[in-house]
């Protein structure tokens, strides 16, 4: 237990993708079998334990220490697991077990305990612990870890492990249970692949790369179909001798939070496409519109007649047994088409090719699309085959320009490793208010697309105009007179709630730095809110 | 007498009318008796100084020579009579030279304890309980949420992070008197022989400590000058915390942020901070060692300063020990 204890906090202040991969992958080497491969579903979600509410922590907890010393400490920590892994009193040694349960036998006792004596079964493990020990404990009974690892990452980092390719693990993934023995035994090389059992399973999915300069002048017209880059979210449905599932692109099964498009998955094969919201034969809804419906385990039949899903069809991977990925794309596509005709309607439709006679054509294709949900068009390869990964060469992406707004620093952060003594991150904001009583209004964040030399410039700019610091953070000059103006390119604007702005922008980042430009004529408020319409 | 008429805060500090002096005064007084050389506890300017020599000698490595009109060193565990009042240094385990201050008139003894910790530190001498009516106790760390764990499995981790990630300099952020030199010598202690390198403002007091018999090894200037960055790869660097923040990190290979505090307990305080590595190795008492030395020196009665004061005051209500908040003003309540 303390070997997991001990990665899930170092995971949770390590910022960098690689510092927490060689953290699993050390991890996955030091730790045996079956508490490694317990840690992994753990990380990735596939681990069901009965949840213990956090009222019930706290009367377990304030029965043991003083209600009020309790609640000093709640303050100040201000987190619930982590107060009761601190304050929670060690027994007596006489009740003191003689060393800490493993992951496996913690995790063995809670899925064994019942609804009525789980609360007694916790308060054991909490007995039996150390202070790292009882705050993941906790953290496996209320559920989330929240410790910036993806199941991507976590199957990266058996990819690493096992030197194979990611999407090896991800086609097997779903096939495995939890604690996964046959896929650490393959990894180790110490067993052959574990074969693929379960039906409807996952396929990795085939990506595109962007043109860069001169990528088109090598390339022929009449060697590509043109389709449209749909901006919803790219999935995989596969439904299998009566096993529907729908995945995102890296694997995840998400098919919990589209009950309305998986009830209409009555086929036989696997599709390729972009999941949109709306009614495909008359509006197609924004990625807000969309994003109503993401990230929801379950989904209320109001939001679901509201933000209808349906699928959006780009390639077909197998028909019943017949499996197509070999096949070139100017086979696939007609096959595809028969396909989706035979779907309900409301639910999926195909995604059109977009013909176009030169590349100059397509440029202005992409510059201008004809639907607010399109952000650019797709080449492929009328040769090429479904290939799994990221392929240089068959499959591009050209997306439109992105919007820029000019905006104004209002406050940095220090970043983490090697910027950790640079102010990187950057809060920037828009004008608002009337006019001669204008301020800023905060309007996203970035902490990329600059240089090490702009860093290195901003970084200075940072330290010579600082009015106020909290902690990592501070506020940097910025008036109408004074301030430094950042062009911050994105690719959209969502509504929201929970910004003063009320816009959140999609992947911000710095485009430019425009020390030329004085403050007050940076971008107001009312230019954002014109692109949301 | 009653206590509160042997010892009272004053604006200046924590006074002693009878004998006419203050405990670490956190302004220029007449006469001042120090606990020790934090520069919140010792300050320069006094009029006549009582601590025990490290203590006057690191105020000397600090100030200057002419840190004080003039000074006097205590004798641990030696008794003193300050115009009828008594008075004596007892060590407190905090940091070298460190004290607490028992000050009795008739009936009545009030120990001062200044800072303190319980656990083992191979720097300084041991936190000796000492029996009173009334114990000053610190605070820093008075919440039941901060439990420290043994220091070598803290410093353990560090060694352990440095073979995970060899191509990383750890920035071991430690303050410059007393925390620095027990990292280093606890790191030494675990066995690491390579050179450690510590920024400039560590310099003096490791000489010092050295001196005073604390041998901290191979200790070299983070300097790169001659070198380059990728000298400090998989080094430990050991400097202020301040100095981490600033521009002068940047001369580090991808730099892991490690904090030696009592603070790093608690994770958002470790996030907010940007410390990747933290190492929960503190000066001062955790929850446990505050309770377990109040119950020790058998006081009847517990005054807390600086820190979270309710928890203390509201356990020792708990346990039938009359407590109370004193409020001085001066000093770090985020002393580590």
């Amino acid at each position: 237990m303390r070997r997991f204890a001990n990665l899930l906090d170092r995971l949770v202040l390590t910022p960098a993708r690689n510092g927490k991969l060689t953290l699993l992958v050390d991890y996955f080497r030091s730790v045996e079998d079956p508490d490694r491969g317990l840690a992994l579903a753990a990380i990735t979600g596939d681990l069901s334990i009965a949840a213990i509410k956090p009222a019930m922590l706290r009367t377990l907890v304030t029965e043991r220490i003083d209600p009020v010393l309790f609640g000093y400490s709640y303050d100040y920590v201000g987190d619930l697991a982590e107060t009761v892994s601190l304050v929670w009193p060690e027994p007596g040694p006489e009740r003191r077990a003689n060393r800490v349960p493993t992951l496996g036998e913690v995790v063995a006792k809670l899925q064994a305990a019942s609804r009525s004596d789980g609360p007694t079964v916790l308060s054991a493990l909490l007995d039996s612990a150390d202070i790292e020990s009882r705050y993941a404990i906790i953290k496996l009974v209320t559920g989330g870890l929240r410790i910036g690892v993806s199941a991507r990452l976590a199957k990266q980092a058996l990819a690493e492990f096992g030197q194979v390719d990611v999407a090896e693990i991800e086609e097997l993934w779903h096939g495995l249970m939890p604690p996964y023995e046959t896929l650490f035994a393959w990894l180790e090389g110490k067993a052959d692949k574990p074969e693929r059992t379960a039906k409807a399973m996952f396929r990795p999915v085939m990506l595109s790369t962007p043109v860069g300069d001169g990528d088109l002048e090598k390339l022929d017209p009449v060697d590509f179909a043109a389709e449209w880059k749909w901006d919803g979210i790219r999935v995989q449905a596969v439904s299998e001798g009566g096993v529907r599932r729908l995945y995102s692109r890296t694997g995840d099964d998400v098919s919990g939070a589209f009950p309305d498009l998986v009830d209409a998955m009555d086929f036989d094969g696997a599709l390729d496409g972009e999941l949109l919201v709306g009614n495909p034969a008359e509006a197609t809804g924004t990625f807000s519109d969309l994003q109503q419906r993401l990230n929801r385990k379950t989904v209320s039949p109001k939001i679901r007649d509201q933000f209808p899903a349906f699928m959006r069809c780009y390639d077909v991977l197998t028909i019943g047994e017949e499996d197509m990925r070999a096949l070139p794309f100017v086979e696939r596509r007609p096959r595809l088409e028969a396909f989706v005709g035979t779907l309900e309607p409301t639910r999926f439709d195909l995604s059109p090719l977009a013909p176009f006679a030169d590349w100059g054509a397509l440029d202005e294709m992409r510059k201008n699309p004809p639907h607010p949900v399109i952000e650019g068009v797709m080449l492929k390869r009328l040769d090429s085959p479904y290939l799994a990964g990221r392929p240089r060469g068959p499959w591009f992406k050209w997306k439109r320009d992105p919007h820029t707004v000019d905006a104004v620093l209002m406050y940095a952060q220090r970043g983490h490793g090697k910027r950790s003594s640079f102010y990187s991150d950057y809060t920037f904001g828009v004008w608002t208010g009337p006019e001669g009583a204008e301020e800023l209004v905060p309007v996203g964040k970035a902490y990329f697309g600059f240089t090490d030399e702009e860093l290195k410039q901003i970084d200075k700019y940072v330290r010579d105009n600082t009015i106020e610091r909290f902690g990592p953070v501070r506020s940097v000059r910025a008036d109408r007179k004074q301030g430094l103006v950042l062009e911050v390119a994105f690719e959209g604007l969502n509504r929201s709630t929970r910004h003063k702005s009320g816009v959140a922008m999609r992947f911000p980042r710095i485009s430019r730095l425009r020390w030329d430009k004085p403050p007050n004529e940076a971008d107001r408020i009312e230019t954002l809110q014109a692109l949301l319409d | 007498m009653r206590a509160s008429d042997l010892l009272h805060p004053r604006p200046e500090g924590l006074y002693c009318p009878p004998g006419d002096f203050f405990i670490d005064p956190t302004r220029p007084v007449e006469r001042a008796l120090i606990t020790h050389g934090h520069s919140d506890h010792a300050r320069s300017g006094h009029g006549t100084v009582l601590a025990t020599q490290q203590t006057l000698e690191i105020m000397a490595l600090r100030y200057g020579a002419d840190f004080a009109g003039s000074s006097q060193a205590a004798v641990l565990g030696e008794t003193q009579t300050i115009k009828g009042v008594s008075v004596t240094f007892h060590p407190a385990g905090h940091v070298l030279g460190s004290a607490q201050i028992a000050v009795e008139h008739g009936k009545t003894r009030i120990v001062a304890s200044g800072d303190y910790k319980r656990q083992a530190d191979a720097t300084c001498a041991a936190f000796v309980p000492v029996e009173c009516d009334v114990f000053i106790t610190e605070a820093t760390f008075g919440l039941p949420v901060f439990r420290h764990p043994p220091d070598t499995e803290e410093i353990a981790k560090l060694l352990a992070s440095l073979q995970q990630f060899p191509g990383r300099a750890h920035l071991v952020g430690a303050y410059a008197l007393g925390k620095a030199q027990r990292v280093i010598r606890l790191i030494r202690d675990a066995g690491y022989e390579k050179p450690i390198f510590i920024h400039g403002a560590l310099a003096k007091l490791c000489d010092y400590y050295e001196s005073q018999g604390i041998a901290l090894g191979d200790l070299r200037p983070a300097t790169v000058e001659g070198g380059s960055k990728g000298d400090f790869a998989g080094a430990i660097v050991v400097g202020p915390p301040s100095a981490f923040a600033d521009r002068w990190a940047r001369r580090f290979p991808d730099p892991m942020s490690c904090f030696a505090s009592g603070w790093m307990r608690i994770r958002q305080r470790a996030k907010q901070g940007g410390v990747e590595l933290p190492l929960i190795i503190s000066d001062h008492g955790d929850w446990d060692e505050l309770i377990r030395t109040i119950s020790e020196t058998g006081a009847s009665e517990v005054w807390a300063t600086h820190g979270r004061e309710e928890a203390l005051v509201r356990w020792c209500e708990l346990q039938g020990i009359a407590a109370r908040p004193l409020h001085l003003v001066g000093y770090e309540d985020e002393g580590d």
